[in-house]
């Protein structure tokens, strides 16, 4: 959040850079069941962001002494790749990764029945393929239907997005530009049943008033998540419609 | 057999959708939440006799007592084998267990790493700790043939009503066939007629349809053998 | 690549068809499997693809920036090829510092494109001593179902082929198609018992007993090896790889285009 550029970012319109306005998402798409050896896994694009997330288990524990005997664990790996961001990254895990992947199996953990499967471990992996600001949300939105593709008992489905401020004005989604240049970065996600937050971070600087129209826009956004998130899993398996899984 | 009557139409739900605010009880793969039954598992609703539940679609295998299952031995100790059930969980199979008698740290003459062996799951604890037997009618150790594996969610549909489907094709294979609850399958016979047996057992899980599967399946089987004479 | 516990039976049964000249997914001892490229995949890297091998999928992307060349080759760019093996990809891959695995793969990958010189590096110098363009490769497993070194090679190829220099980025002129001459193809073999056959899956990957890895160029000739695993391969079970490397690169190479 440097806050300083001569770069207009929001015109006397109200329309952003992309083309956008305040309120309005990027493209979204979701895609459910990617990948043959996970047991569950998602692709996500929200504008240039491209996330793949992928779910093992719930399966025995490593390391041990990390097992709970009364529930399961979530670990969660985000990782960017090399070629994911304008500067070649190094590859391996920084303080950065290691943070959102701690914040992000919170998250989970609030959704996930984790009791019904003791002393087990369910693995998220999240694997930025092209990052463009947003990516822990990118990356929570995936890692949610592919909790739900691997059969995993949760809940409800999470969907995650940020918000932020830019030349002044609340905005949606912010995209690099803005989340560079911008004055507020606000990662958010929430529970869509209950509205329960299960994912907040905030830098920047906001008014009370600026912050609260923030938290409007997530929760409505979220919710148009949540609805393409659910019609990912559903088209994923449509087929099963007309398939007949029990005589019972 | 199949049923050919029209079925109340089954619909694909996701972790999250409310399944009934009427009073109904919930079943398997569902929450209740202000009473009311919500599913937590991605799977087909079914309601049956006043209950709502899932049949999941994906998902591991969760052992359950009583379960016949196919396992693998993956580690070995001095009075026990660990056998690989499919399952998050570990099954430590205990040398009184088995149908031989077995001196202490003598194991590894009996079961070996990557040996198949039919056990029965024979305990299930709340922290979910298991143990398994071979003591039990036709339980052993598998030899030759070849391993199919499926997802344990069609496990039933294999079997078929009152195991028809399964019946069927070890009448029309002539195959030995044997279906862990875990979704592991063994088929043994002549090779070309355990290739047929072992490919309609993956179509029976990836193709499934309401109508007419049993009758397809047949005329799968017949397609690519000789049919047995009715 | 690591072990994992594969089933006495599966096995048996992949060694008994193998001795009738069959695989268990259906192919010919000679065959590979599906293969589809998607290169232009990313748009942060100067050049990318997607590669798949039946099940097996693979990403590479290529980055390219100005950096100081090396004091012996003052005027020549440099390639710097690195690959990660991630747990997403399949249930023996540990997060944490690149395995031995990661290493070999990333160097037998990086061999083939050096020793053939696909990479025309002698026009990657922007002043000779001071400035050339570093190239790096990186190379991640998506989804693992055996031979990531045929799959990550060809994704490397691709995504090099595809690859622009980003000069204007760096005030360095214009951007300008990343100067390639020849398509290294590799080709790996396994042995099983005394069966050899093209491209493993996993399965086939695990009961191997060696693998030669073979890299040739556009002329059919020979540009890097690699031979894998505890077994031995005989002198006469060299001729039959090097043909078949030969020939079946020779067809994969009309894919890359």
């Amino acid at each position: 959040m440097s806050g300083q550029s001569d770069l207009e970012l929001v015109n006397k319109k109200g329309i952003r850079l992309d083309g956008r306005k305040a309120g309005e998402l990027r493209n979204i798409k979701i895609e459910a069941g990617v990948l043959e050896n996970a047991d569950g896994s998602a692709y996500v694009e929200i504008g240039k962001n491209k996330v793949r997330a992928a779910v093992y288990g719930p399966r025995e524990c490593h390391p041990r002494h990390l097992q709970n005997p009364t529930k399961a664990i979530i670990q969660c790996k985000y990782n960017m790749m090399a070629f994911s961001v304008g500067d070649r990254k190094r590859p391996g895990p920084d303080r950065r990764s290691v943070e959102i992947s701690k914040i992000i199996a919170e998250a989970l953990e609030a959704v996930v029945l984790t009791e019904l499967y003791p002393r087990a471990s369910i693995d998220v992996y999240i694997e930025i393929l092209q990052a463009n600001a947003g990516t822990r949300c990118a990356g929570l939105t995936a890692a949610s239907v592919a909790l739900a593709d691997a059969g995993i008992p949760m809940r409800d489905i999470i969907p995650s997005i940020a918000v932020g401020k830019a030349d002044g004005k609340v905005l949606l989604d912010l995209n690099k530009e803005e989340d560079n240049y911008g004055q507020a970065d606000v990662p958010f996600a929430l529970i869509p049943k209950t509205n329960e937050i299960v994912l907040l971070q905030m830098d920047g600087n906001m008014t009370r008033e600026e912050f609260d129209t923030a938290v409007e826009m997530g929760v409505t956004a979220c919710h148009e998540i949540y609805a393409l998130q659910k019609d990912a899993l559903r088209r994923r398996y449509a087929s099963a419609l007309k398939e007949d899984v029990s005589d019972e | 057999m199949e049923r050919k009557d029209a079925r109340p139409a089954r619909e694909v739900v996701v972790p999250g959708d409310l399944l009934d605010d009427s009073g109904m009880k919930a079943g398997s793969g569902t929450y209740v939440s202000d009473g009311k039954i919500y599913a937590s598992k991605l799977g087909v609703k079914n309601v049956f006799s006043g209950t709502v539940s899932i049949i999941p679609l994906r998902g591991r295998y969760i052992p359950a007592p009583g379960d016949m299952v196919l396992g693998m031995i993956v580690d070995i100790g001095s009075s026990n084998w660990l056998v690989d059930i499919n399952s998050p969980y570990p099954a430590p199979l205990h040398v009184n267990e088995v149908p031989w008698k077995v001196e202490f740290g003598d194991t590894s003459r009996f079961l070996k790493i990557g040996d198949m062996v039919m056990v029965k799951i024979l305990m299930v604890d709340e922290s979910m700790k298991i143990q398994v037997t071979m003591n039990d009618s036709g339980l052993r150790k598998l030899e030759g043939g070849q391993i199919v594996e499926i997802t344990h969610s069609k496990v039933s549909r294999i079997i078929g009503k009152s195991g028809s489907m399964i019946q069927m094709i070890k009448n029309m294979t002539d195959c030995r066939i044997f279906v862990g609850q875990n979704g592991r399958i063994w088929v043994d016979g002549d090779a070309e007629n355990a290739t047929v047996a072992a490919e309609a057992i993956k179509k029976i899980e990836k193709e499934a349809q309401t109508n007419n599967l049993t009758e397809r399946v047949r005329e799968f089987i017949e397609s690519k053998i000789k049919p047995e004479e009715e | 690549m690591s072990r994992a516990v594969i089933s006495e039976i599966r096995k048996n049964h992949i060694i008994e068809m193998l001795k009738e000249g069959k695989r268990l997914d259906g192919r010919d001892l000679g065959d590979a499997r599906e293969i589809s490229i998607e290169t232009g995949v990313i748009e942060s890297a100067d050049g990318s693809a997607i590669v798949k091998y039946g099940k097996t999928e693979v990403i590479v992307g290529v980055k390219m920036i100005p950096g100081t060349p090396f004091a012996d080759t003052p005027g020549k760019g440099v390639l710097t090829t690195g690959a990660e093996l991630i747990p997403m990809a399949h249930p023996l891959f540990e997060s944490g510092p690149p395995s031995e695995d990661a290493i070999e793969l990333a160097r037998v990958v990086d061999r083939g494109i050096r020793e053939s010189g696909m990479v025309d590096v002698d026009k990657l110098c922007i002043k000779e001593g001071e400035e050339v363009w570093m190239c790096f490769v990186d190379i991640y497993a998506l989804d693992y179902d055996g031979n990531l070194f045929d799959a990550t090679s060809l994704a490397a190829v691709a995504a090099l082929k595809s690859a622009v220099i980003p000069a204007e980025q760096y005030g360095k002129g214009k951007n300008a198609p990343l100067p390639t001459t020849c398509i290294p193809v590799a080709v790996t073999i396994a042995k099983i018992g005394n069966t050899l056959i093209l491209d493993p899956n996993f399965d086939e990957e695990q009961i191997s007993s060696a693998r030669l890895t073979i890299t040739t160029d556009d002329n059919g000739n020979y540009r890097a090896m690699q031979k894998g695993g505890k077994g031995s391969m005989t002198l006469d079970e060299l001729t039959q790889c090097l043909d078949m490397s030969r020939d079946k690169g020779k067809e994969i190479r009309k894919i890359v285009g």
